[in-house]
């Protein structure tokens, strides 16, 4: 097993690379080059200012950002900052992404500011879709054919046919707004007033208040596609053989379908959690922006905006090294959750 | 492939046959296809529906058919006369005239419309206009030509590179197998809908191309490994050691016989990926990023909408537009696969 994974651990270093390559040639696809973006911005957005004390900052920036050297040199540099050696080689142990164009903090920093809020809505967007979809499923296979098998798949199928950028868009429409419905909060994590001294009650409100929507729309679409997997995985599985066996050696009807179908049926659930961490960032851009919630996401949105270059390919590795994890992560629990499937023996 | 008795009066028939008269069984699936031709109609027929020129009228004397000439004119067959070129369409004096049932073009803008109830919905605009005063269901008509080749352009792309890719990966195996798995690998894990955001973003003129372009480039992974899987399956079958012993050339083996038999769940990644494309245009539209601001999609509609929060109908009916959209094409992905399951030939 750890030798499994030490080998899809080694044989990330190629994708990684090509990641870090397109990541750095990104940044060099813009028009122009970074420093006159930055220096642009600096001047109000202007595109006059070519006085002598922008040619002077230019030349500063130029030397700050290594721009003077080859482009392998900052590629290196940049690269060796990812891994957190800092530009004489020495190590720091603290990836360096490099500062942002917006507010010249370290990307590292912002990133790390913005994570948890990000990581805790989709966990429990996660768990929450998990916890319905499943039953739900269930009972929908082994009821097949009735009238609430074909209702929930129905509803099932148009929840997952709606954009999560329409319904989103409507729930702030409709039921945040005073001009029909001010049930909710329109947007952000908390209240202006809120503040530290509050019961832990009032502040739990406050945030259940401002995250029930972005809540219910991150749920609607992994709930959906989640719940449809599972009825269509639980009715392959209640056909097979062993299910007969089962049924025939006299097991009650509820052994059969949860000691046996179901766990069988579980197996392909688990590799869609591997496809579900790239979403932590990729899912909230949509979502955070239309609730303005400061997660990744929203700090991603702004950067693209913005044209923020270091952190836009810093998001851009970062949400490609989660998708390999993801990836990984999805393999050894599937080892996990069938034992027939051993990554020791078989060569990958 | 053996047919049992059940499929008795349906002896002989192809693969394809099959798979049609199964596709038909399905209600939902019919109803697609026919909801599907119909918004296909829409955007052929997008300048008739909705058109701030009249379709035919008679002017100073003279029978004109300004929405016909316009195609002549952008292919350069013909020249507008000088008076129509900055002509306002609807205030010229007709001794008759037949308008499109929206005379409104997407870009036209209703300079009337001052005050936020006038822009709702009414008589004059069925659906309202956005906050400069465009006519919602003429963005909504012309928008499904863009949804719609989005969706089959980017898929084409895709299909393309994957089946070929899978085909040969499958086919010849070997280094060329490795080269292109390895390939396949690294693509996969690509954020794809990050890496399509940036570029676009990036590039100083986004355009409906490059979109395409992107989303082609990044959705074959599936495809190809379907194919090359299919191929793999196929390869070491009877018919097709009979056609190498036959001497026919590999391009001939794969494309005559190995992939006839591999097309129909092509179609199934097909249907699916011309959803994922769509949604990708909307999304990014509605991000404020892609199309030029000129250009009217139903993602830029909705874009509009978080502008003006008090518009509400700048959020449903595009919404609805894309809504129905990827539902047909989701329903017909489920036809075809319920279609093509083998175990429902036994």
């Amino acid at each position: 097993m750890w030798q499994y994974i030490l080998k899809r651990i080694l044989l990330f270093i190629p994708t990684l690379f090509v990641i870090t390559l397109i990541s750095f040639g990104i940044s060099r696809l813009a028009p122009g080059d970074p420093v006159s973006a930055k220096v642009g911005q600096g001047s109000e957005g202007g595109m006059s200012g070519r006085s002598t004390l922008n040619e002077k900052t230019v030349e500063l920036i130029r030397k700050q950002w290594h721009l003077d050297k080859p482009v392998w040199q900052q590629y290196t540099i940049w690269t060796s900052g990812l891994l957190g050696f800092d530009e004489h080689g020495t190590f720091t142990g603290k990836p360096d992404f490099g500062n942002s164009f917006l507010d010249n903090r370290p990307v590292f920093d912002k990133m790390l500011e913005r994570v948890p809020v990000t990581l805790t809505m989709s966990l429990l967007a996660i768990i929450m879709a998990y916890a319905v979809a499943i039953p739900m499923g269930v009972y929908s296979a082994t009821h097949q054919g009735t009238f609430a098998d074909r209702l929930s798949t129905f509803l099932l199928f148009a929840l997952y046919s709606l954009p999560v950028f329409w319904i989103g868009t409507l729930a702030v429409t409709f039921l945040a707004n005073p001009e029909y419905f001010s049930w909710f909060p329109s947007g952000g994590l908390r209240s202006p007033a809120f503040n530290g001294n509050w019961s832990i009650w009032k502040r739990f409100m406050d945030y259940g208040a401002h995250l029930a929507l972005p809540m219910m729309v991150y749920v609607y679409a992994d709930f959906a596609f989640i719940s449809r997997q599972m009825r269509s995985s639980m009715l392959e599985v209640v056909r097979m053989d062993f299910v007969r066996t089962a049924r025939a050696k006299g097991l009650a009807e509820r052994a059969v379908i949860w000691r046996h179908a179901f766990r069988n049926a579980l197996i392909p659930l688990i590799t869609i959690i591997s496809s579900l961490v790239p979403s932590l960032i990729g899912g909230s851009v949509i979502i955070e922006s239309i609730f303005s919630i400061p997660g990744m996401g929203e700090l991603s949105y702004k950067a693209l905006v913005a044209r923020d270059y270091p952190m836009i390919m810093a998001v851009f590795t970062v949400s490609a090294v989660l998708t390999l994890v993801g990836m990984l992560l999805g393999d050894l629990l599937y080892s996990l959750a069938d034992p027939r499937v051993s990554y020791s023996k078989k060569q990958s | 492939m053996s047919t049992q008795e059940n499929a008795s009066n349906h002896e002989g028939e192809s693969y394809a046959q099959f798979v049609r008269r199964q596709f038909k069984k399905n209600t939902f699936g019919m109803i697609s296809v026919y909801v599907v031709v119909v918004i296909f109609g829409i955007a052929v027929f997008a300048d008739v529906i909705a058109n701030d020129k009249p379709i035919i009228a008679s002017y100073k004397g003279s029978t004109i058919l300004p929405v016909f000439k316009e195609y002549a004119v952008s292919i350069g067959l013909a020249r507008w006369d000088a008076e129509f070129v900055t002509a306002e369409w609807r205030t010229l004096q007709y001794e008759w005239s037949i308008f499109p049932p929206i005379p409104y073009s997407p870009s036209t803008t209703d300079k009337r419309l001052a005050s936020l109830k006038d822009r709702a919905p009414s008589g004059t605009h069925w659906l309202g206009t956005d906050d400069i005063g465009r006519d919602v269901a003429a963005g909504l008509v012309h928008g499904s030509r863009y949804a719609l080749s989005i969706g089959f352009v980017a898929m084409g792309i895709a299909l393309a590179i994957g089946i070929v890719l899978g085909a040969i990966s499958g086919f010849f195996g070997g280094a060329i197998d490795i080269a292109i798995s390895r390939l396949i690998e690294i693509m996969i894990t690509f954020p794809r809908f990050f890496l399509i955001i940036t570029i676009v973003a990036m590039v100083e003129v986004g355009s409906l191309w490059l979109i395409m372009m992107l989303i082609g480039l990044t959705g074959w992974t599936n495809i190809a490994r379907f194919m090359r899987g299919e191929v793999l399956r196929v390869r070491t079958l009877d018919y097709v050691s009979a056609a190498t012993a036959l001497g026919y050339s590999t391009r001939r083996i794969i494309f005559r016989h190995v992939m006839p038999n591999a097309i129909a769940p092509v179609l199934i990644y097909a249907a699916f990926g011309i959803v994922s494309a769509i949604l990708f245009e909307s999304a990014l539209s509605f991000l404020g990023f892609g199309v030029p601001p000129t250009v009217v999609t139903w993602g830029s509609v909705l874009f509009r909408a978080r502008a003006s929060t008090y518009s509400w109908w700048l959020a449903v009916f595009p919404g609805l537009m894309i809504f129905i959209t990827v539902s047909a094409f989701n329903l017909i992905g489920d036809a075809l696969r319920d279609a093509t399951d083998p175990r429902l030939r036994a």
